[in-house]
């Protein structure tokens, strides 16, 4: 296959950035969308020129550090994938195709196609945790049953990878989809209701902080999140903020 | 209302926002009822018209919280449309938004100006009018009048094919809007698919049923 | 040097006990004035951070990553194990423990196992207060699995995401502590240098890589918890980012280096489709409690099937070999990883592979889903003989242990697994060598620490599944907080650490100049360039199987590589910028050593164990000979200069409550 590719360029967080032309020949259809940009890449060493910057650790789908907004989608065409699990057979030969950053204030770009996403993770320390210190003489982990209905609902919701698609997605660079997620795997489980008031009040507060848009429930979190995490959880936070913040 | 500090968060705000909607509907499926009842019976019509115009209650409680339900509604909905926006400083050179969501619940924003437009009117054609005539110029009451003003208004096919035009946007704003709002204030469960026909039922049902009513007065006087 | 291990003594069920009822404890007020690095925040690195941050001490926690929670070990899917014995099918401390050691052929060191095996319990415990979502039973009680190499269920698992909801708990924990300023997080860091004053580790040098930044970062002690070094053969299971750098630093710095050869290839991985493959896909070992593994039993139907004229599902049963089920009726499928594995390259080399490169096998669900829909049929009442039904059934079942494996393989390979058999091939999965340390998890240079699957300690020569997860929660959470107080204990009166030091100088100075020499070298070719060759090597000459002229040739060849990497690789950008090409060669060049002792070690060792198989050395029917008289020993690398001057100091284990046989499996 033989593509046009139109890749976002930026030096630095202070200067600004432009799309770039690129073309990539002799693409496969089994290498994945990652394999394709890494071509790009030596080819652009052997030429002289700077790589593309773009982030990626594990390539299975689980680490969440690949982003790349793809045509227009994050994570690309395909559903329930990350970057690294797109495949070049979900694109045609003569493709043009557009790779922009995750884009929002509060993923600022640090260079090409890399943002820096610590706003998640200052959410996450703001009280996406229970507070149990490790002694190893807490109590025996079948002291108290769960319901396998709630075990398996908080598993849903703990396997968001943080990788932040759905506020790249949201048109309003919205984080209700990924603070949910956490909010809700602690509130289903008997361990995480303990202090569930004072976490829904304090990561909803550092995430209006970092800057994230507002939610007006268009969906498309949901659609593009590759875990598939359930638009319910945001329901559930919203429940739970209602509750914690009126009595 | 606004000082109160759970409304500086962003889903206080927003259950605001479901709130004020839910609210505007109710208000909506009233004056829907009352002006479908123009199509059947004029007198009945005349009476209840007479009513809501008259009823103490209705005009200086009902009222005013009405109009304060409106303006919250579209000033948060402004509001939060800006801070939204200046959220993403740097757009994106392509955005697929209808790979993952609908018209309708992208663009609130537009249907509601379009709705908010159309009250100005709706104001200017009915509201106004009726706070001149009872309170300003305290005319007599005349409890027949109601039905010819609002026949009288749609004889102009222009203003008729505005409010069609209208009711449309109106539409598209209570497809998203009105299911929306259950998710606003955190229902979401096993009743929240019936619950979403019905709310499509609704969001169908009335704004037709205004063009319904508009086009039966324009093309019966 | 004489290597001394720091076995406590006393019977090994006691030792654990009776040193942690002995150490010296540091004062909750002194420990606020004692700094502790931690290099990596997966499970080992995480677990330690929150864990000394909650004691007291003050955490400098620095990882490559955008976030802790991407530390490699998120990817381990399939559980952890522990000696809950829940299922009261006769599981036990000593039956973990004895299973580890025997797992690893009997390389693995007696008292570290047991600690192991019994601070188990507790990592459950905690994981569950911390919120982990295990799976569960409908009686809301945790549910197991069984694992490959055991008789017992005593893998704890939460769907195929065991891992990640691991490392999540961990990084709440962490989140806690960096919300109450005890842990400084430093996240996309690199350490590239370890400082050592006195005789004792007080510091690394790191490099931003945002800003490409050379920082001094001082502390009393220094932990490295940066996994495992896969990625010497280019193509493995490990993330891109995993490295071997932090490791090797301090290896230069005088750590001694275990069992570099000891090298865990899975059997379960997503096949190789062509040379633009960066990196392997693992699917979790669990797949093999369903799945049965075949080749055709004719070499034509595998020719067949390779060109594509013949499908897996148009072979009758009896054209199937189960080579595993045939040769290891005992465990059949679920035999250790190192055996399954070597049997499919068997299988393969002999020309029985099934896809177009000629290298997979297959694991087949059809099986377990015609069982599962009968048994799903019978609960619900329906007719068991209509097929249709059944497979309907039993495919629900199977997505549901399994979907989001299946899933993946779908998304990679294109191919439905529910309806055709899944193809796998082994790929290099995880190092048991590494870091040598003693019993107290400390390196050969003081205050220096190294825990998880960076050190060598709990797996000997191969690693059974599941276990790797509960290694570096142990070390972590449970073991390395007392060993390490027991060292910080005398050094409460220090004060802080000056990186204004002669010693901090020397050792930015030289991160300095390798950094110059690779940006100035007028070189040509990307660091990947030179990365597959090596890889290429190492899989090919000191992969699954190993001979004496092969390692001889591969540690010629590295040295070589490693000469024209210096010499000709090329780093576009500059060093003061975000590069993540910079970053990739300085990794790159630490793989070109390792590689060299890697077959070194592999070399010396005359003997087939583990994950280690000499091809000189291996039983009349192929099985892995091992040679306890010669080799029951660690051997420990000493770093002086060039890889292949590398000394070798033994550690030898001894055996007292585990007798060695020849491990079987049959």
């Amino acid at each position: 296959m033989k593509l046009a590719l139109k890749i976002w360029r930026q030096n630095n967080a202070s200067s600004p950035g432009k799309m770039v032309d690129y073309t990539v020949d002799n693409i496969e259809p089994d290498m994945s969308f990652l394999e394709m940009l890494d071509i790009l890449n030596d080819e652009l060493i052997v030429k002289g020129e700077d790589t593309v910057a773009f982030d990626h650790d594990c390539r299975e789908g689980i680490c969440g550090m690949c982003s790349l907004f793809i045509n227009g989608e994050a994570h690309g065409p395909d559903r329930l994938v990350t970057t690294c699990q797109l495949h070049m057979r979900k694109f045609k030969d003569g493709d043009t195709i557009y790779i922009e950053p995750f884009r929002a204030k509060a993923f600022p770009v640090i260079k090409d196609l890399v943002v820096d996403r610590s706003s998640f993770d200052r959410i996450q320390q703001s009280g996406g945790f229970i507070s149990v210190n490790t002694s190893g003489n807490t109590i025996d982990a079948n002291t108290i049953p769960i319901p396998k209905h709630d075990a398996d609902k908080a598993f849903d919701a703990a396997t968001c990878i943080g990788c932040g698609a759905c506020v790249a997605t949201c048109k309003n660079s919205s984080a209700m989809l990924f603070v949910s997620a956490k909010v809700s795997q602690f509130s289903l489980l008997p361990q995480g209701k303990v202090e569930a008031k004072e976490r829904v009040l304090n990561m909803v507060n550092q995430m209006d902080a970092e800057g994230f848009g507002n939610c007006t429930n268009t969906g498309a979190c949901e659609v593009e999140c590759p875990k598939g995490i359930s638009l319910e959880n945001i329901a559930r936070m919203n429940r739970e903020y209602l509750k914690s913040s009126l009595i | 209302m606004s000082n109160s500090p759970i409304l500086k968060s962003s889903i206080a705000k927003k259950i605001a926002m479901a709130l004020s909607g839910l609210f505007l509907v109710t208000f909506l499926s009233i004056h829907f009822f009352i002006n479908l009842i123009s199509v059947f019976n004029e007198d009945l019509f005349n009476t209840l018209a007479h009513f809501m115009g008259n009823n103490p209650l209705i005009q200086f409680a009902m009222q005013p919280v009405l109009i304060l339900g409106v303006l919250f509604h579209f000033i948060m909905g402004f509001v939060l449309d800006f801070k939204n926006r200046a959220s993403r400083p740097i757009g994106y050179a392509k955005y697929n938004g209808a790979a993952n969501a609908s018209w309708p619940s992208r663009n609130m924003i537009i249907s509601g100006i379009v709705v908010l437009s159309f009250l100005g009117l709706h104001f200017y054609d009915f509201w106004i009018p009726e706070m001149v005539y009872k309170y300003v110029e305290a005319k007599p009451i005349a409890s027949e009048r109601y039905f010819h003003e609002l026949a009288e208004k749609f004889h102009s096919p222009i203003r008729t094919s505005i409010y069609c035009f209208s009711f449309f946007f109106l539409f598209l704003h209570l497809w998203h809007g009105f299911n929306s709002s259950f998710q606003s204030v955190g229902m979401n469960n096993k009743y929240s698919k019936t619950l979403h026909k019905v709310g499509y039922a609704f969001a169908v049902i009335v704004p037709f049923g205004f063009i319904f009513i508009a086009l039966f007065h324009h093309f019966n006087h | 040097m004489a290597l001394d291990s720091k076995i406590p003594k006393g019977p090994i069920s006691d030792k654990w006990t009776h040193y942690k009822d002995h150490i010296n404890l540091v004062n909750p007020a002194n420990k606020r004035n004692l700094d502790v690095i931690i290099v990596g925040t997966g499970l080992a690195g995480g677990s330690a951070a929150a864990t000394l941050a909650e004691l007291g001490y003050n955490v400098k926690a620095f990882c490559f990553q955008d976030s802790p929670r991407r530390a490699h070990s998120i990817a381990a899917q399939g559980g952890i194990n522990a000696a809950k014995n829940y299922q009261g099918d006769g599981d036990s401390t000593f039956r973990l423990f004895y299973d580890t050691v025997k797992g690893g052929d009997y390389r693995a060191r007696e008292a570290n196992v047991h600690r192991l095996a019994e601070v188990s319990t507790n990592i459950i415990d905690q994981c569950v207060a911390q919120g982990v979502p295990f799976a569960r039973e409908y009686g809301g009680l945790l549910d197991n699995r069984s694992f490959g190499g055991t008789l017992v269920s005593r893998t704890f698992y939460a769907k195929g995401q065991t891992g990640q909801q691991l490392l999540l708990g961990a990084y709440s924990a962490m989140n806690r502590q960096i919300g109450r300023g005890k842990i400084k997080m430093h996240n996309r860091h690199e350490m590239l240098d370890l400082v050592i004053v006195d005789g004792k580790a007080r510091g690394i040098i790191a490099r931003d890589l945002i800003s490409g930044k050379i920082e001094r970062h001082s502390a009393h002690a220094v932990v490295i918890a940066s996994g495992g070094y896969g990625n010497v053969f280019f193509l493995s299971t490990n993330a891109m980012g995993s490295n071997v750098t932090a490791a090797w630093k301090i290896h230069k710095r005088g750590a001694f280096f275990a069992n570099p050869c000891y090298t865990q290839i899975h059997p379960t991985c997503i096949p190789v489709s062509g040379d633009h493959q960066a990196k392997l896909t693992l699917m979790s070992e669990s797949l093999r409690n369903d799945g049965r593994i075949w080749v055709p039993a004719k070499l034509e139907d595998a020719k067949l099937i390779r060109e594509g004229k013949l499908k897996p599902t148009q072979l009758a049963e009896e054209d199937r070999d189960y080579y595993l089920e045939r040769r290891y009726p005992a465990f059949g499928n679920l035999v250790p990883r190192d055996i399954a594995s070597r049997a499919a390259k068997e299988r393969c080399d002999a020309g029985f592979g099934v896809n177009k490169t000629g290298e997979a096998v297959y694991l087949d669900f059809a099986a377990a889903i015609e069982r599962y829909g009968i048994d799903q049929a019978r609960l619900k009442h329906l007719d068991e003989n209509d097929k249709t039904l059944v497979i309907k059934l039993g495919t629900e079942i199977v997505a549901n242990k399994y979907g989001n494996l299946f899933q993946m393989y779908e998304k990679i390979v294109d191919e439905n697994p529910y309806s055709t058999p899944m193809m796998i091939y082994p790929a290099v999965h995880y190092t048991m060598g590494g870091t040598w340390v003693d019993y107290n998890l400390q390196t050969t240079i003081p205050g220096c620490f190294s825990i998880g699957e960076s050190n060598f300690s709990d797996h000997g020569a191969n690693r059974l599944g599941a276990s790797a997860l509960m290694q570096g929660l142990a070390d972590g959470y449970f073991v390395l907080p007392y060993t390490i107080g027991d060292y910080l204990a005398p050094d409460i009166k220090k004060g802080k650490i000056s990186t204004d030091t002669p010693e901090f100088d020397a050792a930015e100075q030289n991160v300095v100049d390798q950094i110059s020499r690779l940006m100035n070298n007028g070189g040509t070719k990307p660091a990947d360039y030179f990365h597959k060759k090596l890889g290429k090597i190492m899989w090919n000459k000191a992969g699954m199987s190993r001979n004496e002229q092969g390692l001889k040739e591969a540690q010629q060849e590295i040295a070589q590589i490693r000469e024209e990497f210096y010499k000709d690789v090329k780093i576009p950008g500059t060093a003061d910028s975000f590069n993540p090409e910079l970053a990739k060669a300085l990794r790159v060049a630490d793989f070109l050593e390792l590689g060299e002792l890697f077959a070194k070690d592999a070399l010396h060792r005359n003997e087939s164990c583990g994950g280690h198989f000499r091809e000189e050395f291996q039983t009349a029917d192929g099985e892995a000979q091992r040679d306890d008289k010669n080799f029951a020993y660690v051997a420990a690398w000493e770093y002086k200069g060039n890889p292949s001057d590398a000394i070798l100091h033994k550690e030898e284990l001894v055996y007292d409550n585990v007798e060695l046989v020849q491990r079987s499996y049959k």
